[in-house]
């Protein structure tokens, strides 16, 4: 009899959710050559992430921005509302250039719900910015200074009292809703239950349920896509992802100025509100595996990057609640997928206190021979291909960064090649002789 | 006891800053001299931060040292303080691009290091640019991005420039997350900068202090 998952280790777990992936559920393949590409790329990801085995050859990833939308000819604005276009743009993309993952067509998101919600924390392409261009967040403390104790106190219900109702212009109302986490008896029902009669708190929840139906829509062709790409032949390179508590609080909440402040000025605070938003954002990861059918979930990493802090920050402030977040996936049978955005450099040696062979390091900005030293044995490790080789480089010097990174870092296994940043419009030869350059040149003899 | 204010702020200890600035203004002292400490503080302040021994947070918490220490002493200004600037800067960043905690490190640094910066904010249109190097006669300018969609802002930005006919008369610094050298001959600017000293040692070199 099969093991129940509560009685199987971290590893046979990981071995479970990664079987899941290697033959996914309800996907009827569209040919058998498909199905065979589907094998073979799953089990060379596979074997190049556990450490394991040699891989038959490097793979490679392409994770773009809205790349996708300008190699079709498209907007961002015309993939963020057409939800119908962005699944032809984002599929073209990966059947053209053929790399050995897709990574869904999340990214454009759906633009309506933005609108209906009134969403303040963004500028997006025909809302504040042009429409040939992404989305940007803005920067802002949509938490304040002395608000952690309300936040570590109860984390769900400052987001909904206080969080939302900043970053949602139509969620404002929500500010008066109560926390019910103190009804549970007769007595005191009509107090606790009439903010929801509110005309202003009423209007909100229209409003959400609105968004909620068109986000319902926009799932139904992500979920096609999700369902289409393998039986085309791409597994999924991740299927969602969670984030390290500093740059939960330092991103959206507190703000950049805002969380270095923090750091002087009230350090056990901020230490105290990553600890209390942990088992949310641990709990996210491992849930989203569990749906995905995969054990891959990235972690995009912001604001310990080099020069971002001191080491000393960085070992106080950063590293150990990421730390906490990739074991408690990692006991659940998770694959961290780590991307440090920005320069890694000075936090190589840092990093090497994790699990060997349960996690991969995406890198934009690195010593690829370092980082392959630093985490040889301990993690697999991805990247390196900068944006302006892809951007303005010429298609040469791109086979020749392939190259090199593929001899450094190649080495024996547990490297896959990859673009380091999300990346928009690039020149798509250059794209191209990139992912040609693994396949000919990344084979392993 | 003016070497206490410069090293204590420089140490970045809030708190005796503030007490310090109070303490020296009750005791009468002249409101320049402090304004001046604190300067010298600042100027280590960016020493450590070109050593590598502070870092963006120890940077930006300097800023608000500073800012509190103005915001006390500013009333007993009698006249505005003239200090000598080592020359004009235009800085932005670029059109498209919103992105503003990089610029404003780099304008920050610049001005702490005497240079009058004028900065023209996030998303700046390229017109813009060439109107304010024209209003200030600036001869450096300063061009931010973190997207890569910045990079044809910038080279849109120079381009402006040159048809301006100004490109002979400024020199053009560009720098953010992506920028490389790669980047900068294709913008046809003439230097990037890998972060915000590097943009105060090039913005001296071409004012000829450096």
């Amino acid at each position: 009899m099969e093991k129940q998952w509560e009685e199987m280790s971290s590893d046979e777990k990981q071995e479970a959710l990664f079987a899941k992936w290697m033959s996914p559920e309800g996907v009827q393949f569209k040919s058998p050559e498909a199905e065979k590409a589907y094998k073979e790329r799953a089990t060379r990801i596979k074997d190049a992430l556990q450490l394991k085995k040699k891989p038959d050859r490097v793979p490679v990833f392409l994770i773009p921005s809205f790349a996708p939308a300008f190699y079709s000819g498209l907007t961002p604005r015309e993939v963020m509302y057409d939800y119908e276009k962005a699944n032809t743009a984002w599929r073209k993309f990966y059947l053209d250039i053929q790399p050995d993952a897709h990574f869904g067509c999340v990214a454009p998101g759906p633009g309506k719900v933005f609108d209906i919600l009134d969403l303040k924390l963004y500028k997006w392409p025909g809302h504040g910015v042009p429409n040939n261009t992404t989305y940007q967040a803005i920067e802002g403390e949509y938490m304040m200074a002395d608000e952690y104790d309300a936040l570590i106190q109860d984390p769900t219900h400052f987001f909904n009292t206080v969080y939302l109702p900043r970053i949602f212009g139509k969620l404002e109302a929500f500010k008066q809703l109560p926390n019910l986490t103190t009804y549970v008896e007769i007595y005191g029902t009509g107090i606790t239950f009439f903010p929801y009669g509110l005309p202003d708190v009423q209007a909100a929840f229209k409003a959400l349920l609105e968004a909620g139906s068109e986000s319902l829509k926009w799932m139904g062709y992500f979920g096609a896509f999700m369902k289409e790409m393998p039986e085309l032949g791409f597994p999924a390179g991740q299927v969602g992802y969670t984030k390290a508590p500093f740059d939960i609080l330092a991103d959206t909440l507190r703000g950049t100025k805002g969380i270095m402040m923090d750091m002087y000025r009230q350090p056990n605070k901020l230490i105290e509100a990553m600890d209390a938003m942990l088992p949310f954002w641990t709990q996210k990861g491992i849930i989203e595996a569990k749906m995905g059918g995969c054990p891959i979930i990235f972690i995009p990493l912001h604001k310990g990057a080099d020069g971002f802090m001191s080491d000393e920050q960085y070992k106080k402030f950063y590293w150990p609640y990421l730390k906490k977040i990739i074991q408690g996936m990692v006991d659940e049978g998770v694959f961290p997928f780590i991307w440090a955005e920005g320069g890694y450099n000075s936090r190589l040696e840092i990093i090497r206190d994790l699990p060997k062979g349960k996690t991969a390091w995406l890198f934009d900005i690195v010593d690829i021979a370092k980082a392959k030293k630093a985490l040889d044995g301990i993690a697999c490790v991805a990247g390196t291909m900068p944006t302006d080789l892809l951007a303005v480089g010429t298609t040469q010097q791109a086979i020749d960064h392939a190259k090199r990174c593929i001899d450094v870092a190649g080495k024996g296994g547990g490297y896959i090649m990859s673009n380091g940043a999300f990346f928009d419009e690039v020149k798509w030869d250059n794209l191209k002789a990139m992912v040609e350059t693994v396949k000919k040149y990344g084979v392993y003899k | 006891m003016a070497k206490d204010l410069v090293n204590t702020l420089a140490d970045l200890k809030e708190q005796e800053v503030l007490k310090i600035v109070k303490d020296r203004l009750s005791a009468g002292e002249d409101p320049f001299k402090i304004m001046g400490d604190a300067r010298k503080g600042m100027e280590i302040v960016g020493k450590r931060f070109a050593d590598s021994e502070y870092f963006i947070p120890d940077l930006v918490y300097s800023g608000e040292i500073l800012k509190a220490v103005t915001e006390i002493v500013k009333p007993k200004l009698t006249t505005t303080m003239e200090s000598k600037k080592l020359g004009k800067i235009v800085f932005g960043t670029v059109a498209g691009d919103i992105h503003d905690i990089g610029k404003d490190i780099v304008v920050f640094m610049l001005d702490v290091n005497g240079f009058e910066v004028h900065d023209l904010g996030v998303d700046v249109p390229v017109q813009k640019f060439v109107d304010k190097i024209k209003e200030t006669g600036a001869p450096i300018v300063g061009l931010s991005g973190f997207l890569a969609l910045a990079f044809d802002s910038m080279k849109e930005t120079v381009e402006a420039i040159k048809a301006a006919g100004l490109r002979d008369k400024v020199k053009v610094m560009i720098g953010g997350g992506q920028i490389t050298d790669e980047i900068k001959n294709y913008t046809g600017a003439d230097a990037y900068g890998k972060d915000a000293m590097t943009g105060v040692t090039l913005a001296k070199k071409w004012a000829g202090v450096g």
